[in-house]
């Protein structure tokens, strides 16, 4: 049994946004007290005075790494990341080696995150074998083995006559195809936002068009079959807009970002920094401004970090060569908590970007929520801890980030799994290995 | 032929390392002495000059070459007054030794670059080398380095206005203004700008420091 | 004005004055160049190691020349004949090479910033001879002299730059030598070639040549490469030539005393015609000319200088 006292719960799922406790048993939410503490509590007690409570936070966009690339990152530690971050769930990509096209690496993947991770981990299988856009995956196979969606990130699915099959096809199933929006040929071989910044630089540009072009023909496709799409990592105005769109017109299409895209611009990318190289790479201004109304609005429904991680020699050599991505899991939470200045996003839409809606976009059960009979998976969030994200502080096994050296308010004060707590600066609580 | 950018006169600004200081005004301070006033430069720069012509037997095969920038216009009063003595309009050109200089990588210091004009042939030349203050002899061995890259000369004679002893190189001068006993510490300050009434030739105690 | 700059990696940060100081530096090694022995010691046993990584006869052998002349030791790397097609990085390429104790690299490379990138990692001096899109800073030097030197100013000139805008690393550091120093520009290409956010630099930008052309100066005419019609930038050389090329009837709306320049190769018969490329008014031999003077200069001001405190 486990007891979080006096804290604010906020659950978006439910409604509720009160001070109170909540309790834990078994690995399920047993429920939630008004009022005084309960007395003689049986279990343990961990406190939660001036802080949130909140059901686990998912984290939708994660690169794992493993299997193939266990340099730049692996299950354990990844999760350890995760959890650190204030994370109990993340959905990781198939851009394995060998790609997650397969059930066996499916099956894998999740044995590997029941055997060390700190985290739970929902696998994201492929949409074409190898990722190549060529042939279909074995959906249901994939399904059945324990994938969540579908797939190629990294790479968009270029054919449209195949993502309309495969929209088609997994309908009835009710799966959901999460989109790499981007039109390659347009993206053109840049290597960053086509702005002034990249013009001054002399670094090749992708324009804002790349994407929409990419988001729209697969809105479409979706309107054409009656298919889910979520869009990945949107960064451009028109994206957002397309979105909403889609949205108003009552079509089942979901859309993320990443807190690079509301915090940062194409300004980051000066004196040639590839801690700021990404794809989609970072905008301008004005479409930065675009993705923060699409949070206000309730375009966006999840934020989801896109964690990449690379190893520093492909990091540390000229622009155009250098690798895409940033490492996030441990940033995403005080940067998200940054959207509250101005009170255009309460407490209970940020909580909702980061558990309910991730849940409900990739139909997990039992996880985004701390109804009674959920799983006990439950974060614990000092919003107003101030702290310095240094080099020391990185918990994955890269550390490519544009962030480091920044000042953050807000971090996870304990991060409960299942019931047991993966991570925890809270003092007399420990973490369980 | 060298180009001229718009036009203008040889000097750019610049900060020779040699503790010679052009175009300061003299400073009658304590510590100051003067050697040689606007008269005493003109009397001394004849006697030169008369040396220059004896001991060559006249002007027909001398021509003169300043080292930039303290020897030019004093090979240009000499060469005027060769004209006057002689009757004979000797060549005359100047030489920027600063891409000869055996001490360029050194901290700190920057070689702004000055203007070589050497329009006529050196080739079996009697070359009269004029420079200001002849100190540890290292400009003059660059000069003629650099000479020598112009072509094979008769011979090489040096005519300075002050010799301040203190050799580093084993060079000597032809024709000598005056000699001046220095310590280290002090500065030769030659001024030769302007009103030629004005010259004047200083001897400043200077902190250490600067100098070759 | 003192030079305090260890690397040339551009010239986005370069005072007017310390472009002038690198001008008149260029003059007076112009000097040595007109005389029998074409040589002074001012660099002697000193390294310059040209590490091309993209192929330059032009570049490469001007500053090539530039370092013999100062009685530098010069070494060529190209990148054809070496460790990089093995896929050995640009970082681990340059410090081997930095391990050999040049004093000077000279650096030409197809990634914008690889110049930057190398002076963060090595210690020598870089000087860049080309980097991708992003600068050609010699080349934007010796157009400044070149200009100065035939129209004794360079504030107040009407110049127009023609062609490929958008790859080219020479028209940035003109942009910079030439703007900084007064001035007016006109950019001119077909509009796939010519960013519209070039504007923000204070050029005016046209796609239209008699526009660009009319009353200027100087032209700088640059070379359009024949891949980029295989991109589809514009439909053919043909195309190209007879929009954006320079006849002898555009080049009549220019100023009557106005002058051609070509950073080279040329094209001849698709940028330039064959007559103006020779005419009278053609400054190209005299660019090259200015060329190994400005890169002796800049040869001089990294290697002989106040900064051996590295």
């Amino acid at each position: 049994m486990l007891l979080i006292r006096g804290g604010r719960v906020i659950d978006p799922a439910s409604g509720r946004d009160e001070i109170g406790h909540l309790a834990l048993k078994d690995g399920r939410i047993h429920g939630f007290l008004a009022g005084d503490a309960p007395a003689g509590f049986d279990g343990t007690v961990i406190p939660a005075e001036g802080k949130w409570v909140v059901p686990g936070l998912i984290d939708m966009h994660v690169h794992l790494r493993d299997p193939g690339y266990e340099w730049k990152e692996d299950i354990a530690s990844g999760t350890r990341a995760a959890a650190a971050g204030g994370f109990t769930s993340v959905a990781c990509m198939a851009n394995t080696n060998p790609v997650n096209d397969s059930a066996e690496v499916t099956r894998q993947i999740l044995e590997k995150g029941r055997m060390e991770g700190s985290a739970n981990v929902f696998p994201v299988a492929a949409v074409t074998r190898g990722l190549e856009g060529k042939e279909m995956t074995d959906f249901t196979e994939l399904a059945d083995a324990g994938a969540v969606a579908f797939s190629d990130d990294g790479k968009p699915v270029e054919n449209p006559l195949l993502l309309r099959r495969a929209m088609e096809y997994v309908r009835p199933f009710g799966y959901r195809i999460l989109s790499h929006a981007e039109d390659t040929a347009l993206a053109g071989g840049g290597a960053a936002h086509e702005g002034w910044t990249a013009r001054k630089l002399g670094i090749p540009g992708i324009p804002s068009a790349a994407e929409e072009v990419a988001i729209a023909r697969d809105i479409l496709i979706a309107r054409q079959v009656g298919g889910k799409l979520h869009i990945q990592h949107i960064s451009t105005r028109m994206g957002v807009d397309l979105l909403r769109m889609a949205r108003r017109a009552g079509l089942d299409v979901t859309g993320e970002t990443a807190p690079q895209y509301f915090t940062l611009t194409d300004a980051a990318i000066e004196g040639y920094d590839t801690n700021a190289k990404m794809n989609p790479p970072l905008r301008g201004e004005d479409d930065r401004m675009a993705v923060l109304e699409g949070i206000q609005d309730g375009t966006i429904d999840a934020i989801a970090c896109d964690h990449a991680p690379h190893e520093s020699y492909v990091k540390k050599c000229e622009f155009a060569v250098a690798a895409n991505g940033i490492i996030g899991l441990q940033t995403s939470l005080p940067l998200s908590l940054s959207l509250l200045a101005g009170g255009k996003v309460s407490p209970a839409h940020l909580v909702g970007l980061l558990s309910a809606g991730p849940a409900r976009v990739l139909g997990l059960r039992g996880k985004g929520t701390l109804a009674a009979g959920a799983d006990a998976d439950v974060t614990i969030i000092d919003p107003e801890t101030e702290w310095v994200f240094g080099p020391g502080d990185v918990l994955s096994k890269s550390k490519n980030s544009p962030f480091l050296g920044w000042k953050m308010r807000g971090a996870a004060a304990a991060t409960i799994c299942g019931g047991r707590v993966r991570h925890s600066a809270i003092a007399g609580v420990g973490a369980h290995a | 032929m060298l180009l001229r950018y718009g036009g203008e006169a040889f000097f750019f600004a610049r900060r020779r390392r040699t503790g010679r200081e052009k175009g300061a005004n003299p400073m009658k301070s304590a510590g100051t002495k003067i050697l040689l006033d606007g008269k005493g430069v003109e009397r001394v720069l004849s006697r030169l000059t008369h040396e220059v012509i004896e001991k060559n037997k006249g002007a027909g095969e001398i021509v003169l070459v300043g080292i930039a920038s303290g020897g030019v216009p004093l090979s240009d009063v000499i060469r005027r007054k060769i004209r006057v003595i002689e009757g004979v309009d000797v060549p005359t050109g100047f030489v920027d030794i600063t891409l000869y200089r055996d001490d360029l990588s050194r901290a700190g210091y920057q070689a702004r670059m000055k203007r070589t004009e050497i329009p006529f042939s050196i080739d079996d030349r009697k070359v009269i080398l004029v420079d200001d203050v002849l100190y540890t002899g290292r400009t003059i061995r660059a000069a003629m380095d650099a000479l020598v890259d112009f072509g094979r000369p008769r011979n090489i004679q040096l005519a300075v206005l002050i010799d301040r002893g203190h050799r580093e190189l084993p060079i000597r001068a032809d024709f000598v203004g005056r000699n001046v006993p220095t310590s280290r510490s002090e500065t030769v300050l030659v001024k030769v700008e302007g009103d030629p009434g004005e010259w004047t030739v200083l001897l400043k105690e200077e902190p250490p420091g600067k100098g070759e | 004005m003192e030079w305090h700059r260890r690397h040339v990696l551009g010239l986005s940060d370069f005072h007017p004055e310390e472009m002038e100081f690198v001008v008149d530096t260029a003059r007076s090694m112009e000097e040595v160049l007109t005389r029998d022995i074409k040589k002074v010691p001012a660099l002697r046993g000193k390294t310059v190691v040209n590490l091309f990584f993209e192929p330059s006869t032009r570049t490469r052998t001007s500053f090539e020349m530039a370092g013999k002349r100062l009685s530098a030791d010069v070494v060529n790397f190209s990148s054809g004949t070496s460790s990089v097609t093995k896929g050995e990085t640009l970082l681990d390429t340059a410090r081997n090479i930095e391990a050999m104790k040049p004093d000077i690299l000279v650096v030409r490379h197809s990634a914008s910033g690889a110049a930057l990138f190398l002076s963060r990692h090595v210690s020598c001096s870089i000087i860049n001879a080309g980097d991708g899109q992003n600068e050609h800073p010699s080349q934007g030097l010796l157009d400044l002299y070149t200009i100065l030197k035939v129209k004794g100013k360079i504030a107040g000139l009407e110049i127009a730059i023609v062609g490929d805008i958008l790859h080219s690393r020479v028209v940035r550091s003109d942009l910079h030598s030439l703007g900084k120093m007064g001035a007016k520009l006109r950019l001119c290409g077909p509009a796939t070639l010519v960013p519209k956010e070039m504007a923000r630099t204070g050029a005016v930008v046209t796609s239209d040549i008699r526009e660009a052309v009319r009353g200027v100066d100087v032209i700088i005419m640059l070379r359009i490469q024949l891949e980029r019609q295989k991109t589809a930038y514009f439909p053919s050389l043909r195309e190209y030539s007879r929009m954006y090329g320079l006849n002898r009837d555009v080049f009549s709306l220019a100023k009557e005393d106005a002058v051609i320049m070509h950073p080279g190769p040329i094209n001849r018969g698709v940028e330039l015609s064959d007559e103006l490329a020779d005419c009278e008014r053609s400054l190209v031999m005299r660019q090259v000319e200015s060329g190994v003077a400005v890169r002796m200069a800049l040869l001089y001001l990294l290697a002989g200088g106040s900064h051996a405190a590295h």
